[in-house]
């Protein structure tokens, strides 16, 4: 039985593709953007998130920490991450689910049997399944065999990947995917280092395979991050590269939001300091470049 | 999901949206609006004056209680005041003006008491001038004392009944109210009081004088009332065409000839013309409420059926444009605004409060032969909402897998601005309903929904609701082993201590032998009630227009009608699920705690177990997010519910099959007042679940989650659900998105599902107004099967409003 590590399952999500769809979203990624919108989809190993506002200090996770991470002072918990071991033990006392564990080993059956619950959506909006994290990838054997499990049914798959995958395993299952949301985010490898932290070769080489050598759909997300993404050199690197080939034809722009709050509640640090969400004109003004070269573009994806 | 940040800026957008909706086609409509909008509401004593007077007066020995009623409403017709509304287009009214409430003392006689709360409550007055109290004090109270309706009831109830009914186990329709619950099928709109008078010449040669007696008097009435609304209308073609002679402006002149004449023909005559067909309704519609006080008044039912040939012949000819249909319907509109809800008193005040009085105009779905309904009236009629946007008429989507998208998704964009209208159902389902309930194919498709979601066969059926059955009472009986826990009374049965319960199985068995005793006590003072509205108060104008109430001889209130239901209002499913569900995860599955300690969590009302009751809230499967476990628990409830009122034999007058709907108007307040703390974590006192929605807050995972978990019930059994949802305004602001919300709709009304309607309104803004009442006057919500004016709401209600899920996302 596979099993895959997943840290959400979204019922009736409509910015993932067309129609209503499921989206699973998978625990793990090779990159570390620091402006990730999901962070608790970076590592593959489980998470603790702390929602402070929904504490009631009412101590019960005090007591079990075998690990005396937890402090509380006045009926305000604090969580020493240093010390914590993510035992989980705190989350399953918790009776706000202030504590909460991320993260969960799911087998193929268990996934399929979430995404069916939503066939009715799907069908009625000519919805499906979408493979999103962290970086589906990233569990090739599991992800393979759920869209093996979803093409059985006719369900349609959508996989939103940022593409760093050895070419060798992408070209394996590429045949089989409805729709790529790839995300394309700096052309410049040096830069592409410095900001994700990895090399974007792969990435580059499996977007040019996908947009010549095959007949899938694929959309661009193309995250806007003020003074790294937004860049004229960058968007001219992106435009030229992508003109090679006819295929794309929709680019989601996604504009850089601060999702300090959510780092918080991981009790990890927000790298992202001085930079700001996008201006409005910034955003529409790189519409406005998209457009003018035929692209359809969106807001959001 | 995470909370939107949301700041002054943001709360009034959202309100000058609203209010720049508002956009009524001219200027005429646009003063009659404002005028409509703002006038207060108050007591006319006029209809009280006038039956007073006329049961002191009139020697009515040997007169049979038909004629004799049929007498009182000739006495009214004769002597009601015929205001016009300056400018109006359509003439008659409920009452001595705009928002002059008529009372009806026969039935409820208002005692000065009651008169000095309806004019000082803060919520929902009605304005009492001193000479309407003098009048009361002098003769009306003093002549209907011990006569009334209301008195009977009380009087012939049975002990048990009455503990029950003070506890707030039920509540009763019919205590201050008549039976109404119906809506006016074709047959009101292509037939004159001469058609009618024609028909009851022709049964009574059929009848024999000596057996049939009591339906020859019933028929007698009913001439006698055909006769006295010619006469009203007559009245007002007099007095229009003094008004025409009068008027300096020769255009309004013109009209008001106009109007006289159409006043000469209808409803003594069919209508031939789309105003003639307005009109024609109305005088009914003034007729059947004036006779007297029928709960949701009337409705014209499936209007754009009705009107559209009228439309088409005449815009084929030439006679008729758009424009001035518009400005018809919108003339049309006002009149129902203008006739707040009669006034209600103690527990029915409560549980409708609310100058709602629930006529409620159909748009769409399918036609008598199945195909799409949806014409060019429907259209109009669902602009003239979105540009009128008052208290009443309410309206009704009715959606079918017929309908085309372009209607539904118009209808979508009408709820953005967030007045709450329209709510949207299920036409394949109600049809489904009414041929469960053995009505005719085409009777079916003529069917639709009045007041809230109840569904009835349209102009033949008599469903009279009966009253409110609070389910989580019933459990709290039942953990007290039938003793109310507020009162110390044991008014229950006995179904053992729950210390000795051994298994989820043992607590749900007592539970249903508890439930099964109170439906039992509500059903025998249903046969009663029912028995003192046959014996005592007939009403031939209505049965005049309900098929087959001529051709049978019998009066809407006796069984005259085609179909007859009555039906049990099933409130606080979500409660009772989440209540059961925790009952059954925490003690018997987990074995977190034991029954006693949840007990007397309970009873101190959670004061030293905040954390018990957190574990509740949040980590126990809760009805409405598609989790199967506490969803079961819902649908064997609804299920065991139907079962047990479906069972008992039809009733003793009207032949009536029992039934049930899932609908709470206001009651879910009071009940919730009446109620200690639950195993679902909710507090004393405070409101229960609403509808079959789930539990305020307690749907944590989308609309999607919230229809997956309501489509799990079998809607089809009962006659009409009712579910809330409240929707962040970015979820309809942009075309796409509300397409999206069309498609999921469709998916829910797949499973079956009977209705869904939206409430487009922030937190924030809600309790904006709550701080600035004067200021948001005009702020109108989606309460139950109705909208309403936020600030005119009470305070447990506007809570329970702002506690409600506000969806973000789908």
């Amino acid at each position: 039985m596979i099993e895959g590590k997943i840290f959400d399952i979204k019922q009736f999500a409509v910015h993932d593709g067309p129609g209503i769809r499921t989206t699973v979203f998978f625990k793990g990624c090779p990159l570390s953007c620091p402006w990730c919108h999901n962070p608790e989809g970076i590592y593959y190993e489980d998470d603790l998130f702390f929602y402070e506002t929904k504490c009631i200090g009412c101590g019960s996770c005090l007591v079990v920490c075998p690990q005396d991470a937890v402090k509380e002072k006045n009926e305000v918990v604090t969580l020493d991450r240093d010390k914590c071991d993510l035992c989980g033990k705190c989350a399953s006392e918790c009776p706000t689910t202030a504590l909460k564990m991320v993260g969960k080993k799911v087998t193929v059956e268990e996934v399929m049997k979430e995404i069916e619950r939503s066939t009715v959506y799907h069908d009625t909006s000519d919805g499906g399944v979408t493979l999103s994290g962290g970086e589906p990838f990233q569990q090739f054997e599991f992800m393979r065999e759920l869209i093996d499990r979803c093409k059985e049914k006719d369900i349609h798959v959508t996989v939103d990947t940022c593409g760093h995958v050895k070419p060798d395993k992408f070209d394996s299952i590429k045949g089989k995917i409805d729709l790529f949301l790839f995300d394309l985010k700096i052309i410049d490898d040096e830069l592409h280092k410095e900001y994700t932290g990895v090399s974007n070769n792969d990435i580059l080489d499996n977007l040019k395979s996908l947009l010549r050598e095959s007949d899938n759909e694929v959309i661009i997300r193309f995250p806007v991050i003020p003074g790294i993404t937004d860049t004229e050199e960058n968007i001219s690197s992106i435009l030229d590269f992508l003109s090679s080939s006819k295929r794309v034809k929709e680019i989601d722009l996604l504009p850089y939001h601060d999702v300090k709050e959510k780092y918080n509640r991981l009790g990890k640090k927000y790298v992202v300091k001085r930079t700001k969400a996008p201006s409005r004109d910034k955003v529409e003004e790189i519409k406005r470049i998209f457009e003018s070269e035929g692209y359809r573009v969106k807001e959001g994806g | 999901m995470d909370e939107g940040v949301s700041c002054e800026s943001d709360i009034k957008d959202e309100m000058d949206q609203r209010r720049s909706s508002i956009d009524p086609i001219n200027d005429r409509i646009g003063i009659l609006r404002e005028e409509s909008v703002k006038k207060e509401v108050e007591i006319s004593s006029e209809r009280g004056e006038l039956i007073t007077e006329f049961y002191k007066n009139t020697d009515l020995k040997n007169k049979s209680i038909p004629v004799q009623r049929a007498l009182a409403f000739k006495h009214l017709m004769e002597h009601v005041s015929t205001p016009v509304e300056d400018g109006q287009l359509i003439v008659g009214i409920r009452g001595t003006g705009v928002k002059e409430v008529p009372t009806y003392p026969e039935v409820c006689c208002h005692k000065e008491e009651d008169l000095e709360v309806l004019d000082s409550r803060e919520k929902n007055p009605y304005d009492v001038e001193q000479d309407t109290r003098d009048v009361y004090r002098d003769s009306i109270i003093p002549f209907w004392k011990g006569e009334t309706i209301r008195e009977r009831i009380f009087e012939e109830m049975t002990k048990e009944w009455k503990e029950a009914y003070e506890a707030g186990v039920f509540t009763e329709f019919m205590e201050q109210r008549v039976p109404g619950h119906t809506s006016g099928g074709e047959k009101i709109f292509n037939t004159g009081l001469l058609d009618i008078k024609k028909r009851i010449s022709n049964k009574k040669e059929e009848l024999n004088s000596k057996e049939d007696i009591d339906k020859l008097e019933e028929l007698k009435a009913m001439e006698i009332v055909a006769d006295a609304m010619v006469l009203y209308a007559g009245r007002y073609a007099d007095k229009l065409e003094k008004m025409a002679e009068k008027e300096k402006d020769r255009e309004r002149e013109e009209e008001l000839r106009k109007m006289a004449s159409i006043c000469k023909k209808v409803p003594k005559n069919p209508p031939d013309t789309f105003w003639e067909a307005l009109q024609h309704y109305w005088f009914i519609h003034v007729g059947i409420t004036t006779e007297s006080n029928p709960w949701d008044s009337f409705n014209p039912g499936r209007l754009d059926q009705h009107l559209y040939p009228f439309y088409e012949k005449e815009v084929d000819d030439g006679e008729l444009d758009r424009y001035k249909a518009k400005e018809l319907l919108q003339a049309f509109w006002l009149k129902f605004n203008n006739q707040p809800a009669p006034p209600k008193v103690g527990v029915t005040a409560q549980e409708s409060n609310t100058y709602n009085d629930f006529a409620k105009i159909n748009i769409g779905g399918v036609q008598k032969d199945g195909s799409d309904g949806v014409n060019e009236v429907s259209h109009l009629l669902l602009e003239t909402l979105d540009e009128m946007r008052t208290l009443q008429p309410n309206t009704a989507v009715l959606i079918s897998k017929k309908n085309v998208d372009r209607f539904l998704n118009k209808a979508l964009k009408v709820v953005k601005p967030g007045f709450g209208e329209p709510p949207f159902f299920n036409h394949d389902e109600i049809i489904k309903i009414l041929l469960r309930q053995r009505k005719s194919l085409k009777d079916a498709r003529a069917g639709g929904v009045s007041g809230c979601v109840e569904t009835g066969a349209f102009g033949k059926e008599s469903y009279i609701l009966t009253g409110y059955f609070n389910l989580p009472k019933v459990l709290e009986i039942t953990l007290n082993n039938g003793i109310d826990p507020r009162t110390g009374n044991k008014i229950g049965l006995k179904t053992g201590e729950p210390s000795n319960f051994d298994s989820y199985e043992d607590l749900k068995e007592a539970f249903k032998k508890q439930l099964q005793y109170f439906i039992d006590i509500k059903q025998e003072g249903n046969d009663l009630i029912e028995t003192i509205y046959h014996d005592e108060l007939p009403v031939p104008f209505l049965s005049l227009w309900i098929e087959d109430c001529v051709t049978s001889a019998k009066d809407y209130n006796s069984g005259g009608a085609r179909y007859n239901t009555q039906y049990i209002q099933i409130v606080g499913l979500g409660t009772i699920t989440d209540s059961l569900s925790s009952l059954k995860y925490n003690i018997f599955d987990e074995e977190r705690y034991n029954l006693g300690e949840v007990l007397s969590a309970i009873r101190s009302n959670f004061e030293n177990d905040e954390k018990m009751r957190q574990m509740f809230l949040s980590r126990t499967p809760r009805y409405g997010n598609d989790d199967d476990y506490a969803d079961d628990i819902a649908k064997d409830v609804f299920d065991t519910c139907i079962d047990m009122v479906e069972d008992y034999p039809t009733t003793p007058v009207r032949n009536a099959s029992r039934r049930v709907y899932g609908l709470p108007t206001t009651v879910h307040v009071y009940f919730g007042s009446v109620c200690d703390a639950t195993p679902d974590g909710r507090k004393a006192g405070k409101p229960l679940s609403e509808g079959i929605s789930p539990v305020q807050g307690a749907d944590r995972k989308g609309i999607g989650a919230v229809f997956r978990s309501i489509g799990k019930l079998d809607h089809v059994r009962s006659g009409g659900t009712l579910l809330n949802q409240k929707l962040s305004p970015d979820l309809v602001q942009d075309e796409e998105t509300r397409r999206k919300l069309g498609k999921l709709m469709r998916s829910y009304f797949k499973m079956d599902s009977h209705h869904v309607q939206y409430n487009v309104v922030s937190a924030d803004l809600l309790r904006e107004a709550q701080d600035n009442p004067n200021e948001f006057s005009d702020l109108m919500v989606r309460v139950a099967g109705y909208s309403d004016y936020f600030v005119n709401l009470p305070e447990g209600l506007q809570e329970e409003i702002i506690e409600r899920t506000e969806q973000n996302e789908f």
